[in-house]
């Protein structure tokens, strides 16, 4: 109705922000327009993190404005964000599963010492929300009992209950299965048909084209480019995360696969509380080939790749390696490794490193009994370090240093150490999960043609990856996984997205 | 990112958090002594004095700092490993009846004393390592199979330990007709030597002091302690346990099996508090010998950043305050041992539970400097 356009929603300018020696963010400038869904996109450690958490008040720029509406605000804190109308998911949930969802959304709002007339207030504003928004949400029912894609909208009902007019979600997608990241984007466009402003933090290129109107890319704690979605592509937007040309996706030329190398049948496995993780999977690894296993996270995926790796024990099932039968006893993983079965674990930080050590020591865990490492008990740091400039130079691990700890290389660098320990030792089977998690997208690169050589030199892998792309890429074949069974498999050149997505959800228990 | 460890270089780490720790806990202890009404200058002067000022001084400085530096080992090892070992008292307890076991033996055998005797005593100090070993293998074993706490373990431990020494030296070992719970004077070939009958033969002449070969021990034990964290397999292993679990179990080595080993040669070094005392110092085992220093030993773990070489300097720091405190409240009867006590207390603070505290503080002064 004016002829003036309306202040963005949200103005950054000049935001700095210094961590010791690291600059996170330099200078960042970034308008976001009201009612409008903007994605943030950058490698781990562009800042995009630093960026939102100071927004949100977690922490305080340096230096640098930040104007809600057109307003200079000073926020230094959460609940000052909150006050200013921003709402925040985190990607990890700040939920209380033994609450219900009205008592969950309430907390920290509670108004007043006795919980009856919040409690009240909460349902009903949440029945309202539920309908304005198409939320099946039942403001009873218990958070541990809602699935991880209902949890996810719970954090939402709690920012909007907040007031909040400006949502920001942090990698909102990485644990929701294709046909879930779907709702969830017809939600944020609902909410941007009424008017409030969504910020979306993530890496995955797709999602960025599938549901943003305008998109910002970090590199290196500075903002290089705002681009219109509509009139951008996702290799200029790699190029610009990355700073220089990248393939999205490497070639795979085919291959005929050799003898079977491993086999599992049968595996059951039960977790500390006795419910089952894994239920009678079977499956074969030729020589040759990958086998991808698709599926979202937390279905079964990480038990099978523990139990095949002999770190936990299946209560059921045999596993055969070259055709014999592997007793309990040869379980164990250094016994899997004499015998050329490798692992490179899903969590690197949790399980293949230690991050306290140089890298030079990390480079041969699992190996520290190598008689290459030393005389006897004693240990020779020279050859240790030695042994690690060799594969750092050949797997271009930055940088270069086997002194350091290895809690100051990046993600991406890590995961390098990590393959190199590994790979070099010409393992015949390969267990890889979750190759690229945290790994910018040069090194993506790089892992993916290092798996895809082993592959062509006769390697069995299997690769676990809650990437979807990544497993339809990297695989000859690939086996959906829901609920800790195996629901299905599909060639890799025959699979697509939808198919697949299906099986991951489990379709046929669970009619969504 | 957001929780990110503050992150120094590591001499800052390992000299100058440790240095501005004895600083802050030396100017607390300061107003202590000046809200007693003395000069807290003068009681440092005095104290440095009577710890360093004489060669007898540093005689008791060093013969204390024998004592720190084993238990302090005894808790940086396990430490290493991810374990707290509380126990050191009871270990060392055990230690002490481990030897008077052996020199009971060793008594009884009196053709081997005369025809051997120089293995008198390094068997005696065996099974005082023994003696630890086994008492600390069992908190460790509690630990690696049935899961509970070393913390819990080990601390319960000491009583019992010290309830088995009173039975032992009543009733089993003790000296028959005296009303001290202690044993019968060790044979003259276990006992260690002291250190001014060591060098008298070389010309030089010391005072009398109870310091004696057991503080060679000890600085072995500080060489041999670097060595088997640092390089080698078995000291990777326990670095790898200690520092995360899980990566030790993808790696092949069992947490569960580290755990008992670590304890157990934690136990062994606990031990060497016996050695000094019992074979060096009293040639006898009396009760109550361990005086506290297993305890004092966590304080000189902590301070030293479980690393040999500032173990060695934590102990020499708590042997100066050991000996130089008794001095002082020798000179000053307002400042008494307890005062004393306190300002080692003091040190314990800022030492073990504040090092956050100064970690923040110099990680921002550096910082600043650095961009500057």
């Amino acid at each position: 109705m004016s002829t003036a356009p309306s202040p963005p929603a949200i103005a950054l300018a000049g935001i700095s922000k210094r961590f010791g020696a690291v600059a996170a963010n330099r200078d960042v400038t970034l308008a976001v327009a009201a009612g409008s869904i903007h994605g943030i996109v950058g490698e781990n450690g562009a800042g995009k993190s630093t960026l939102m958490s100071i927004l949100y008040g977690f922490y305080e720029a340096d230096a640098g404005e930040i104007r809600i509406k057109g307003q200079p605000r000073r926020i230094r804190s959460p609940a000052d964000a909150i006050a200013n109308g921003i709402g925040m998911v985190h990607q990890h949930f700040m939920l209380v599963e033994t609450l219900s969802v009205a008592e969950t959304v309430m907390l920290g709002a509670e108004g007043g010492a006795l919980l009856k007339g919040g409690l009240a207030k909460a349902r009903a504003e949440l029945t309202r929300l539920s309908r304005e928004y198409g939320l099946a949400i039942d403001p009873d029912a218990l958070v541990g009992d809602l699935s991880v894609g209902l949890q996810q909208r719970v954090e939402i009902l709690k920012a909007l209950y907040r007031g909040a007019e400006i949502l920001i979600l942090d990698e909102p997608t990485a644990v929701l299965t294709p046909a879930e990241a779907d709702q969830l984007f017809a939600l944020l466009r609902a909410l941007k048909a009424q008017g409030r402003t969504v910020i979306l933090i993530t890496h995955k290129l797709r999602e960025i084209m599938a549901v943003t109107d305008t998109v910002s890319v970090m590199r290196r704690g500075e903002m290089v480019g705002h681009f219109v979605t509509a009139t951008t592509s996702p290799p200029a937007l790699a190029e610009a995360m990355v700073g220089r040309h990248v393939l999205l996706r490497v070639e795979k030329p085919p291959r005929e696969r050799g003898a079977p190398v491993l086999e599992a049948v049968g595996l059951s496995c039960r977790d500390a509380r006795g419910s089952e993780t894994l239920r009678e999977v079977s499956l074969t690894l030729h020589a040759g080939e990958i086998v991808g296993i698709a599926g979202v996270a937390g279905n079964g995926q990480s038990e099978l790749l523990e139990v095949l790796a002999g770190l936990l024990q299946p209560t059921r099932g045999v596993i055969r390696l070259d055709g014999k039968i592997l007793a309990t006893a040869d379980r164990h993983p250094a016994r899997l490794r004499a015998r050329g079965l490798m692992h490179i674990p899903e969590d690197r930080q949790r399980s293949g490193l230690v991050t306290a050590f140089s890298a030079a020591e990390n480079a041969i865990l699992g190996y520290q009994r190598d008689p290459a490492f030393g005389t006897g008990p004693l240990m020779s740091p020279q050859r240790i370090a030695a042994h690690a400039r060799a594969a750092f130079a050949a797997y271009d691990v930055r940088p270069p240093d086997p002194a350091l700890s290895t809690a100051a290389f990046s993600g991406g660098n890590q995961q390098k150490i990590v393959l190199a320990r590994e790979i070099e030792r010409h393992p015949r089977v390969l267990l890889v999960g979750q190759p690229t998690r945290g790994v910018d997208i040069g090194a993506i690169e790089f892992i993916h043609r290092r798996l895809l050589a082993l592959r062509d030199a006769g390697v069995a892998i299997l690769l676990v990856s809650v990437e979807l792309e990544e497993v339809m890429a990297l695989s000859d074949r690939i086996l959906a996984m829901c609920g800790g069974r195996i629901t299905g498999e599909r060639r890799a050149d025959a699979a697509d997205e939808r198919d697949l997505g299906l099986l991951m959800a489990g379709v046929a228990e669970e009619a969504a | 990112m957001s929780a990110a460890p503050v992150a120094l270089p590591r001499w800052a780490d390992n000299a100058l958090v440790p240095l501005v720790s004895a600083a802050a806990a030396l100017l607390v202890a300061g107003l202590v002594v000046v809200g007693i009404g003395e000069n807290p200058l003068e009681a440092t002067a005095l104290l440095l004095r009577g710890a360093l000022g004489s060669a007898e001084g540093i005689g008791f400085t060093l013969y204390y700092a024998t004592n720190f530096i084993f238990t302090g080992l005894a808790v940086a090892v396990a430490f290493h490993a991810g374990l707290f070992n509380i126990g050191g008292e009871g270990q060392a307890t055990i230690a002490g009846i481990g030897a008077a076991l052996a020199c009971a033996a060793l008594s009884a055998m009196p053709g081997f004393l005369s025809a051997a005797g120089f293995l008198a005593a390094p068997v005696a100090i065996l099974a005082a390592a023994a003696g630890g070993a086994a008492y600390a293998f069992i908190p460790g074993w509690l630990q690696a199979k049935r899961g509970s706490h070393v913390v819990i373990t080990t601390i319960m431990l000491n009583f019992v330990a010290a309830a088995l020494a009173v039975y032992l030296l009543r009733e089993i070992i003790g000296r028959t007709g005296s009303m001290q719970p202690e044993t019968p004077d060790f044979p003259a070939q276990v006992l260690l030597t002291p250190m001014h009958r060591l060098l008298a033969p070389l010309g030089v002449r010391l005072p009398a002091t109870p310091l004696n070969t057991a503080f060679l021990l000890a600085l072995l034990a500080l060489v041999a302690v670097w060595l088997l964290i640092w390089r080698t397999r078995l000291g990777y292993a326990i670095r790898t346990v200690g520092a995360n679990p899980r990566a030790a179990a993808y790696a092949g080595i069992s947490p569960a099996a580290v755990t008992m080993i670590a304890m157990a040669i934690s136990g062994a070094l606990a031990g060497g508090l016996a050695v000094n005392e019992a074979l060096g110092v009293q040639h006898r085992l009396v009760l109550d010998f361990t005086a506290g220093y297993g305890f004092v030993g966590i304080a000189v773990a902590l301070m030293g950043r479980g690393h040999p070489v500032g173990v060695g300097l934590a102990a020499l720091l708590f042997g100066v305050l050991y000996q130089g405190g008794a001095e002082l409240s020798f000179d000053k009867p307002t400042i008494t041992r307890d005062m004393v006590v306190v300002i080692g207390g003091v040190l314990i603070l800022f030492a073990g539970a504040l090092d956050g505290l100064f970690r923040k503080l110099v990680a921002g002064v550096l910082g600043r400097g650095g961009m500057g």
